[in-house]
């Protein structure tokens, strides 16, 4: 029986990683934009776009907590 | 058109034209774009007001002395070409560090190094690629913060999200845990029953406090207010439903009905997600600030040493005084009433007035704002600043001070009547076990409320509209929200703006009366008037084709203004212009004067007269058509004058309700009168001219040619293409309340179902969990597939 118990918490531990890891794509803006995505992804990336495309993860995070402060 | 290729847009173009000039694949390698700077002939000073610093401060959403984040709604933006060109604009100008596109929302996120480059060189460089930034008043007024139309409605989603994502996993889990409770039927180990029943309590916890946390704040504020709206009943039932769940489980008497409970407010949540669902790229609230230019030319004279010096200089509308003096160049906006001092002002007035001919305007002449001039520039001095012109003062009615009050929905008194029916049983039910059987009465009572949850009332409202919404949208009609299927449903009379709504804008039909031309008057004509640059003779002359191929000679042009035409065609006379005009030579014309025909002489003989008049939209008639059979009280409200009068009434049957030379405030006042008549009133109307009336109005839909364009404030915004289906839509909506209706039944057999074995003590938690889903879902079904089966009946 107790092989239940640590399956049981195994399982909520998974469903609570999947769960984690919807918000954490919520809050990372994945929903605001269910269109752009798609059509961004098919064009070609050279060096020069993806680290352009890294660029802006890190200046929206930038930007979102700055915002903050600013207002 | 670029080496004989054709683009659907400006930015497939640039693209191909930047591959092209780039030889293809070096494109991807490049740095820079050499060239296209070279290229650039936008040396215009209409952006020159940019430069103001506190203007910039206003518009940008953050800056610092390396970077400045600015977001840009590029209403041109139509294609995926679209979104590659202005991802790429660091390339164009390295100033820029990144951009980022909102398809849907049509925006584009910018941030750019102020050392490198200036909001007004962005802009220009926008503009130049061929997506202008829609900068208008309205960005900049004070009444609202730049940005809070486009980040606050994505805070709010966002949280919806997770609070449907939480309660969604909750359920499930709960779900989970609670089936070897039902499927054992009471044969599990009682350590194993109690660590589920724990786990489902802890796993209820953020579904109670997190997810219906909405719920629960919207029926105390109903309660505030002393009234008891749908939410109220369904707070009721959480909290019974998980307050007695935790009673049981704290007690060890029992599993609880936690998947029950929050089922319910997993799919409460998803319906008004699914009926909350907004257009992005279109905005239903724009008032006269969105139509008004930012920036506006002045000029400043001043004497030195005896010379007069002239300075030009770009400002911005709000900073313009009384007596300034202003340029306004062709197809520029008047921002302010003001008198014309300089220059020939052709005036279209189509936002004020709906009337696309442009009025014609004498110096000293005074001019209102609103107007937009065709031709050379003019020379303007203001008499009102922007904020008090005659056209603002119509925003200063009280339409415009607050929301619309609309009429309740028809579900809440329903959600009413079946909160009292149902506590009406639950009394009966703990009378009837107070002398039965007091042991039962907390159990009967507590399973009545947990049952008879309105839950499935409010779903089906919520699912039925939702997916209507869908399916108008998918015809080319978007409402705001979904209150207005309802009150479109309750419409009885409608009334259509003329210029633009009913008839196609830019479109003239010119036909010929009289005794037929030949081919060589014909050219005649045609070379006469395309020497003038009077919107009549510019139609006339695209009308006529090029028909003979031999010379002519003009000699004498000259232009009466106001009046006509006059010149020497191979030593023959040829006049055209007004009745009037003609008469002068001819006293035997006897046509009467109207703003919409032109008169023809050529040598002594009258020609008869081209008459201009508006076109219709395909499809207005049979439109028009099933609306009368149909019972709707129709009334036509014009701008212009009445020359389309016979045939208006003639499309629009003896009955209908004609009005001509309406001022903005006249429409909204004759919908006003219509409203103390007890009719209920949708307008339809395309311009700045009509917001009056679609704000006052029940319901206002605003006709849009094409999504670059504007559109008034107003509940819904159809396609222009799609007028024709007007009477489809309506009996959709109307269809629409049916649907609930039925649903509501549905429901109410699912709730007598749940009751029966409420009230006599014996619900199982097991019935429950399978009655609530079990409705849930099939009323979802029932409504979501009805919806679709009516929409293609009637060939949505």
């Amino acid at each position: 029986m107790s092989a239940l118990f640590i399956l049981i918490g195994i399982s909520i531990l998974v469903a609570g990683s999947f769960l984690a890891a919807f918000l954490w794509s919520v809050s990372n803006g994945q929903y605001d934009d269910d269109y752009t995505p798609s059509v961004r992804m098919l064009f070609d990336n050279s060096t020069n776009t993806s680290q352009n495309q890294k660029n802006i993860t890190k200046t929206t995070k930038k930007n979102a907590g700055r915002k903050i402060s600013l207002r | 058109m670029a080496d004989e290729k054709q683009f659907c847009c400006n930015g497939c173009k640039q693209v191909y034209l930047l591959l092209n000039e780039n030889d293809l694949c070096s494109y991807y390698n490049l740095d820079k774009t050499p060239g296209i700077k070279a290229k650039g002939k936008f040396t215009s000073g209409r952006f020159e007001y940019l430069d103001d610093a506190s203007l910039v401060q206003k518009l940008v959403q953050f800056s610092s002395d390396n970077q400045v984040n600015v977001t840009f709604s590029l209403p041109q933006m139509h294609c995926s070409s679209c979104v590659f060109l202005l991802e790429n604009l660091h390339r164009i100008d390295p100033g820029i560090t990144t951009s980022r596109v909102n398809f849907q929302r049509k925006e584009v996120f910018i941030s750019y190094n102020p050392a490198a480059i200036s909001l007004r060189k962005v802009v220009e460089l926008l503009a130049f690629i061929g997506y202008e930034p829609a900068i208008s008043l309205n960005d900049i007024s004070n009444s609202r913060e730049p940005d809070s139309q486009t980040k606050k409605p994505t805070k709010f989603r966002r949280k919806q999200i997770y609070r449907i994502g939480v309660a969604g996993f909750c359920f499930a889990n709960i779900m989970m845990l609670s089936f070897p409770e039902y499927l054992s039927s009471g044969n599990v180990d009682e350590d194993l029953k109690k660590t589920f029943a724990w786990l489902n309590l802890v796993l209820s916890v953020p579904v109670l406090f997190f997810s219906s946390s909405t719920l629960f704040s919207s029926a105390w504020k109903g309660l505030r207010q002393k009234y008891v709206n749908i939410d109220a009943p369904i707070a009721l039932a959480i909290i019974v439903t998980f307050a007695r769940s935790y009673y049981e489980i704290i007690s060890g008497t029992g599993a609880g009905y936690l998947d029950s409970g929050s089922g319910i407010v997993f799919f409460m949540l998803t319906g008004r997600w699914f009926q909350d669902m907004t257009y992005d790229s279109l905005s239903f609230d724009r008032d006269y600030r969105s139509y008004f230019p930012l920036g506006v030319t002045i000029i400043n004279e001043h004497n030195k040493d005896g010379y007069t010096y002239r300075e030009e200089k770009n400002i911005p509308v709000t900073k313009l005084r009384k007596g300034d003096r202003i340029i306004i160049r062709n197809e520029e906006m008047i921002p302010a009433d003001s008198i014309l001092l300089k220059g020939k002002a052709n005036v279209d007035y189509s936002f004020v007035n709906g009337e696309h001919t442009p009025v014609e305007k004498n110096n000293g002449d005074l001019v209102y704002a609103g107007g937009k001039q065709t031709g050379t520039a003019i020379e303007l001095q203001v008499v009102h600043e922007a904020s008090q012109s005659y056209i603002t003062e119509l925003w200063n009615n009280d339409v415009f001070k607050g929301p619309k009050t609309r009429t309740e929905s028809f579900i809440h008194p329903w959600s009413r009547y079946f909160t009292l029916s149902l506590f009406s049983i639950a009394i009966a039910a703990v009378v009837y076990w107070w002398i039965i059987n007091p042991a039962n009465i907390l159990p009967a009572l507590t399973a009545v409320l947990i049952v008879a949850c309105p839950c499935s009332l409010l779903l089906s409202a919520t699912f039925t509209n939702g997916n209507m919404l869908r399916i108008l949208g998918k015809n080319k009609l978007y409402l705001k929200n979904a209150r207005i299927i309802e009150a479109l449903a309750s419409v009885d009379s409608i009334v259509f703006d003329k210029t633009g709504t009913i008839t196609q804008p830019q479109h003239s039909v010119i036909r010929h009366h009289g005794p037929e031309l030949s081919d060589n008057e014909k050219d005649m004509l045609r070379q006469i008037s395309s020497q003038s640059t009077h919107p009549l003779s510019k139609l006339i002359a695209s009308q006529l084709q090029k028909t003979s191929t031999s010379d002519t000679i003009i000699s004498d042009f000259r232009e009466y203004t106001g009046s006509g035409l006059e010149a020497i065609v191979n030593d023959i006379p040829v006049r055209m212009g007004s009745a009037g005009f003609i008469q002068g030579i001819n006293a035997s014309v006897k046509t009467k004067d109207t703003a919409t025909e032109v008169n023809v002489q050529i040598g002594s003989e009258y020609k008869g007269y081209f008459s201009i008049s508006n076109q219709y939209r395909p499809g207005v008639r049979e439109a028009v058509d099933s609306l009368k059979e149909s019972g709707y009280r129709l009334h036509v409200l014009s701008g212009d004058n009445d020359s389309e009068k016979e045939t208006l009434q003639h499309l629009f049957g003896a009955d209908a309700h004609l009005k001509f030379r309406q001022l903005p405030i006249d429409k909204l006042e004759y919908i006003r009168k219509l409203q103390t008549g007890n009719q209920r009133v949708l307008m339809i109307g395309d311009g700045l001219n009509d917001s009056g009336a679609l704000m006052q109005a029940d319901t206002g839909i605003a006709v849009n040619d094409n999504n670059a364009q504007f559109t008034p404030a107003c509940d819904a915004i159809l396609d222009g293409n799609r007028m024709k289906d007007i009477s489809r839509f309506l009996q959709f909506a109307k269809a629409g309340k049916k649907i609930v209706t039925a649903s509501f039944i549905l429901s109410i057999l699912y709730n007598i179902v749940g009751l029966s074995f409420a009230v006599s003590a014996s619900l199982s938690p097991l019935v429950a969990a399978i009655l609530m889903p079990a409705s849930s879902i099939s009323i979802v079904l029932f409504v979501t597939v009805t919806g679709n089966l009516v929409a293609k009946r009637m060939g949505l």
